[in-house]
């Protein structure tokens, strides 16, 4: 069974039907690209999957439990994590204190062993110490964990917010647009993360990109879409080629 | 780890400052060097350093704008003064100063929890308004209540003495207008100190476990926050309640520091809450130390302008102006740094490595 499984999504704003008849199926594992012309509703379907927009109509399975109108934070305990397309970090935490807050639903310890600082606290803060450097060092940011997050140059604070995403432990990571703003090299770089992201934490990802050498070089199926309907659907290659997919983006 | 330990560090400052100055006042008032206006204010000033601490709880940690601060003060001074005078009798004072605080913290909380449930929805400016209307409402409320107690038990009136239907033994405690007069006089500065470290100690450790952080991700980015699964109005109502509980302390000290406590607009009014909020951004929003030491200045300062009668609120919102400036200005901030303790301090005992900068 596919691990992300929606049917027949459907959000209007007033009159305009933003998402209408949106359905995508998505495998454990899987890298999966979301693509199409500005404004044919990429993030509005990111905002329904996480919960921000509840979905006018439609189904939203996440391995196979119903997440369909859930709030945003039941969605996150459920599994789904996301970064933004204007990126959203905690700007006045240190680098380390974004990803433990990251953490937050996976190492609990009460308000009252937090302000007396029973051992249960120091245990706690230790753990979470070591396991969010451990995700700072596979984003390659361990030496900037005292750093202000909002100190950081733009590709590392890309980086931290995927970092921060993934301490929730989700089984699904939603990347608004990852290397928008990055140059050539950049992107190269975060292509190889994003692989590395998939292959070591058996994550599967579905992005957001308009980048078509990152879309093309990591992404192993796409779906386009166009004022809010699926154009196309299926594997890169025969995606991409598809001529009504290059009239969309292209123009007659 | 490193880090855990400059934090820590940070914080043992916090609190020796507090320790240190107590120290000197104490050492000054055993060598009769504390004038009696002086000693008349040292209880004050307890009070207002853990107003402006609490208050940057909320405006600084959680990042809300709140104008209703004394409101939550109002309501732990009455709680605690109605509280010592039901049992003036009946308990040992220290006891009865005890529990009188705690009561006031509680009584204080549970009105930041009512207040808090509906205001916290709003954001920036609506909050802002919203909280100062309830600090007000507050106010009044007290000046048109009215409790006594006879032999029957308790009465309660929102009109006057007389529809209270005392018996002849009975008597008014709260009294409206006139509130509660003949609280014993159990606040000290040696307790006032106390409860700044006790506060000072609450809020540091809240702000570096999990829920301060949770807080401050709210505070940051609140859709940010709840993307990672962080339940954004438990953690705002919890930093609100905190922060009224802790006023609602700063209050029953106010309340026990005076034989009569009555709700004035001087007291207990919006006045009081901007100046608080004064403390809380002079300090530096967010920086509780910076709340501490900035309420002390700010309190003591009209004081010692007193010998110049008519400019001392000129000169007083001079400093204001100033403070203001040399803690934001970024010229100002380059100076401090260039010549910060620290940096000389390094200097003396490191030349050649600070030579070079």
């Amino acid at each position: 069974m596919a691990l992300l499984d929606v049917q027949n999504l459907c959000i209007s704003f007033g009159g305009l039907r933003a998402v209408d008849d949106f359905e995508i199926h998505i495998e454990k594992g899987q890298l999966y690209g979301l693509i199409g012309p500005n404004g044919a509703g990429k993030t509005t379907v990111f905002n329904l999957l996480t919960g921000v927009y509840k979905p006018g109509e439609g189904i939203i399975r996440l391995d196979g439990q119903d997440i369909t109108g859930k709030k945003t934070i039941e969605i996150n305990k459920a599994g789904i994590a996301r970064t933004f397309q204007n990126i959203r970090l905690f700007k006045g935490m240190s680098v380390l204190d974004n990803v433990k807050a990251g953490l937050h639903n996976h190492y609990k310890y009460s308000s009252l062993a937090g302000i007396f600082r029973l051992p249960s606290w120091r245990k706690m803060e230790r753990e979470m110490d070591e396991r969010a450097m451990e995700l700072l060092e596979v984003f390659d940011l361990g030496g900037e964990a005292d750093y202000l997050a909002s100190n950081l140059p733009y590709g590392k604070q890309r980086k931290l917010e995927i970092a921060r995403a993934l301490a929730t432990e989700p089984k699904l990571l939603l990347l608004d647009e990852p290397a928008a703003g990055m140059n050539p090299n950049e992107t190269k770089e975060l292509m190889d993360t994003i692989r590395l992201i998939r292959d070591q934490f058996d994550m599967t990802i579905l992005l957001i990109e308009h980048d078509m050498k990152l879309v093309s070089g990591i992404c192993e199926a796409l779906s386009v879409l166009n004022f809010g309907r699926i154009l196309a659907q299926g594997e890169t290659g025969t995606v991409l080629n598809d001529p009504q997919v290059i009239t969309a983006y292209l123009g007659e | 780890m490193k880090k855990l330990n400059k934090t820590t560090k940070n914080n043992l400052v916090t609190y020796a400052i507090v320790i240190v100055a107590y120290l000197v006042v104490m050492l000054l008032g055993v060598s009769g060097h504390i004038s009696s206006l002086m000693e008349g204010l040292l209880v004050p000033l307890c009070i207002y350093v853990i107003l402006a601490v609490s208050l940057n709880l909320v405006v600084g940690i959680l990042g809300e704008l709140s104008l209703g601060h004394a409101g939550f003060m109002c309501v732990g001074a009455f709680a605690g003064s109605f509280f010592s005078m039901c049992t003036k009798e009946a308990m040992p004072a220290g006891l009865r100063f005890f529990l009188a605080l705690v009561i006031g913290a509680v009584v204080a909380a549970l009105f930041g929890i009512l207040i808090g449930i509906p205001v916290l929805r709003l954001k920036g400016d609506y909050l802002a308004i919203v909280t100062l209307a309830f600090g007000e409402i507050i106010k009044n409320l007290m000046n048109v209540l009215y409790i006594g107690r006879d032999e029957a038990g308790f009465h309660f009136s929102m009109k006057d003495t007389l529809s209270l239907g005392l018996s002849p033994e009975g008597k008014a405690i709260i009294n409206g207008p006139q509130g509660i007069t003949g609280t014993p006089h159990d606040a000290s500065f040696t307790i006032g100190i106390l409860l700044i470290l006790l506060t000072l100690f609450i809020v540091l450790n809240l702000i570096h476990s999990r829920d301060g952080r949770a807080i401050m991700a709210i505070r940051d980015n609140r859709i940010a926050a709840e993307s990672i699964g962080i339940h954004v109005t438990r953690y705002k109502l919890m930093a609100f309640t905190l922060s009224a509980s802790i006023a609602g302390v700063a209050g029953v000290l106010y309340g026990h520091n005076l034989s009569t406590l009555t709700a004035l607009p001087k007291n207990f009014g919006y006045n009081m809450s901007i100046m608080i909020l004064v403390f809380v951004v002079l300090g530096g929003i967010g920086n509780i130390r910076g709340s501490v030491i900035s309420a002390v200045v700010l309190t003591l300062l009209p004081e010692l302008l007193r010998g110049l009668s008519d400019y001392r609120m000129l000169i007083y919102a001079i400093v204001l102006i100033a403070m203001m400036l040399f803690n934001w200005s970024p010229r100002a901030v380059e100076f401090r740094e260039r010549y910060s303790l620290k940096r000389l301090f390094g200097m003396w005992r490191n030349p050649e490595k600070q030579a070079d900068r």
